[in-house]
């Protein structure tokens, strides 16, 4: 057979794949080269390329959209230096990673804009870190390998840390210090987790792990197992599950607004992992192990949700809320995993994934919109805004005449307080908006499932209801100390950059609502393709190897 | 060579971590790298303890594999110290800012009170 024949018999790779992580990696290292004072360049170079991952994102969701339980070709794959599938590192697209994929070029296109008015001026290379947190997010989705994912997350990681840091000052800092020293202990973690499994399986490969756990001799089984709970830890960690969240408050608190918006993504990346794992090595097997697995998250992912509503009724000012907020966020995810490895289906895990979705959306917009609330208000204003709650503050307003209400409240406060409020919706879960369809879609998919009956899935339930609660409350209550302030005080400064970020996101958030319907057929199939471990085991393992398999066979 | 190998990764895990729970943030930072090195011996040992035998398999020739080493475990191990060394560049530079700004090497920016 001649080479030509060849190629034009072959499937061509689907380049499209790598797109998500070297298009900000060409963007970061491209502006690199520029001064920080041409901020205008680096904004264009950084929106061109955030745009053009969103882009790609969709056209790879409407790929991974195809028929059959993963997507049309079972799962889109991409061999690195085409070296055959156990042995090379691999991208994988599925339903689940192009759907991360999408969320976080999603959430980036906005954060980009927000920094344009300010933010991109407060300290150095803003741009380039940007860039590289989305290469790490896109990268950790994307890789079907776990030293890879390792690699990933430390290119995440390390550009988090320069943004958590952008802007410097004592309070961020130390904040940043603090989330610096426990994400390097846990990166250990991971390293030796990922060592035991390749000392065990030989194999780093995801699907060929999976493929391999069943047919384990019984001496290495608790071993692996062993390993995959070091690795569960560091990716707990990262979803801030409870006894391992209590640097995320400050550190979200303390980083500026657009990396915080950007933030937002990073424990789903970690609930990402946790669901693309435990499902992988453990869907197939019952055992010990899973149970054990499944009832730490459930516990884990309870008591998070119950710190969480804690918090945000004991924060103080509106970040700190939304920090913990998104540790709710995230609890309910973590929950809804280990009830879904003890057998919940695949109604109530699309469920988690709309809210996932939702509540991201709504947590970054939050964020971003937090940071210009708080702006026309000191710092000890927003420090005191309980304890004048609690105290009674002294009555200076009575002195000025009451204004005419209506007519005197000032257009962007007005503004931020509708998105505000809109944001509370979604958070608290009140209908219409997504916050609520996911959690009902939780809830009736957890009743009408074998789990029913189970007390945890009662006591979920409680707890999810009771955190909605508790985070309405919280909110509404710093929300009217924030916008329902006397007109004599000067509203924030808002910019239309600012502001129309937040816009564009709740937007997003409302189409959710309006396009309910074929957005949860795709998350119904990701999790009916995510309770099946065979379709990515098979699609990872069974792909072709493009070009040089067959001219090597045709030679 | 197994005894001292895991000597020397217990030795080296053990004061990493008790260093790492110090309140001075040059302890940590102490402790963090010699965690990195115990953690590279470890996965160094994963792929299985030979004296004197090549990593690499030369090309074309039929090769024992029993008679080579492992080549991925140092390939790892490259990667990891890379990472381990940059990150570790990145907190030193975080800690210097911290005790520039709160006067202080406690890891919280407070100095007790004795």
């Amino acid at each position: 057979m001649n080479p030509v024949e060849a190629l034009a018999g072959a499937t061509t790779p689907h380049h499209l794949i790598l797109a998500p992580i070297l298009v900000p990696l060409i963007a970061a290292a491209a502006m690199l080269f520029y001064e920080d004072r041409q901020r205008g360049a680096k904004l264009a170079i950084s929106l061109v390329a955030a745009v053009t991952v969103l882009i790609a994102s969709v056209v790879l969701m409407l790929d991974a959209k195809g028929e059959g339980p993963s997507g049309g070709t079972e799962v889109g794959l991409y061999l690195l230096g085409d070296w055959p599938t156990p042995f090379g590192i691999n991208l994988v697209l599925d339903r689940l990673s192009a759907l991360m994929l999408f969320l976080s070029a999603l959430l980036s296109v906005p954060a980009l804009v927000y920094a344009s008015a300010m933010w991109q001026g407060r300290g150095q290379h803003f741009h380039s870190l940007f860039m590289f947190l989305m290469m790490g997010v896109n990268g950790a989705v994307l890789t079907g390998d776990l030293f890879n994912l390792f690699v990933f997350f430390e290119i995440m990681l390390a550009a988090s840390y320069g943004l958590a840091l952008h802007g410097s000052g004592p309070e961020r800092v130390r904040a940043g210090m603090h989330y610096i020293a426990i994400n390097l202990l846990a990166s250990l973690f991971f390293l030796i987790g990922v060592a035991m499994i390749y000392g065990v399986a030989g194999t780093l490969n995801m699907a060929e792990l999976a493929r391999q756990l069943p047919a384990l001799d019984e001496a290495q089984t608790p071993l692996v197992h062993a390993a995959l709970a070091i690795l569960a830890v560091v990716f707990l960690v990262k979803a801030g599950m409870w006894p391992m969240c209590f640097w995320l408050p400050s550190t979200y608190q303390a980083a500026a607004a657009p990396a915080s918006a950007m933030f937002a993504i990073l424990t789903k990346v970690g609930v990402y992992v946790l669901l693309r794992l435990t499902f992988l090595a453990f869907a197939p097997g019952e055992g010990v192990s899973i149970t054990f697995a499944a009832q730490v998250l459930v516990a884990g992912g309870i008591a998070t949700m119950l710190f969480g509503s804690a918090g945000i009724l004991g924060a103080q000012n509106m970040s700190r809320m939304a920090g913990h907020a998104v540790l709710i966020s995230s609890g309910t995810m973590l929950t809804v995993i280990g009830l879904g490895l003890q057998g919940g289906g695949s109604a109530m895990l699309s469920g988690a994934l709309f809210y996932m979705v939702g509540s991201t959306l709504a947590l970054s917009a939050l964020f971003l919109l937090v940071e210009l609330a708080e702006r026309g208000r000191g710092a000890i204003a927003s420090m005191l805004a309980l304890s004048a709650d609690l105290y009674g503050a002294p009555d200076e307003e009575m002195e000025t005449p009451p204004p005419v209400p209506g007519l005197l409240v000032p257009a962007g406060m007005t503004l931020l307080a509708l998105c505000y409020a809109l944001l509370v919706l979604v958070l608290a879960g009140l209908p219409p908006l997504p916050g609520f369809l996911g959690k009902v879609m939780m809830l009736s998919g957890l009743l009408e499932d074998a789990t029913t009956g189970r007390p945890q899935v009662w006591v979920f339930m409680a707890v999810l209801i009771g955190s909605g609660f508790a985070t309405l409350v919280a909110l509404m209550r710093v929300g009217v100390q924030t916008f329902w302030t006397s007109v004599d005080e000067q509203p924030p400064a808002v910019m239309v950059t600012e502001i129309a970020p937040v816009i564009v996101l709740i937007a997003v958030i409302v189409g959710m609502t309006w396009q309910a319907r074929p957005i949860m057929r795709y998350l119904e199939a990701t999790a009916t393709a995510l309770h099946r471990p065979s379709v990515y085991v098979n699609g990872v393992l069974e792909a072709d190897r493009t070009v040089d398999r067959r001219q090597e066979a045709g030679e | 060579m197994e005894l001292i190998l895991s000597l020397a990764i217990g030795v080296l895990v053990g004061s990493g971590m008790w260093l790492v729970l110090r309140p001075r943030s040059f302890q940590v930072i102490t402790g963090l790298c010699l965690l990195s090195y115990g953690v590279n011996l470890f996965i160094f040992s994963m792929g299985g303890l030979r004296v004197g035998a090549a990593p690499i398999l030369t090309r074309g020739a039929e090769v024992d594999p029993a008679a080579y080493a492992d080549p991925i475990p140092q390939a790892l191990v490259l990667t990891a110290i890379v990472i381990s060394f940059a990150t570790t560049a990145l907190f030193l530079v975080v800690l210097l800012a911290a005790r520039g700004f709160s006067g202080t090497d406690h890891v919280d920016g407070k100095e007790r009170k004795r």
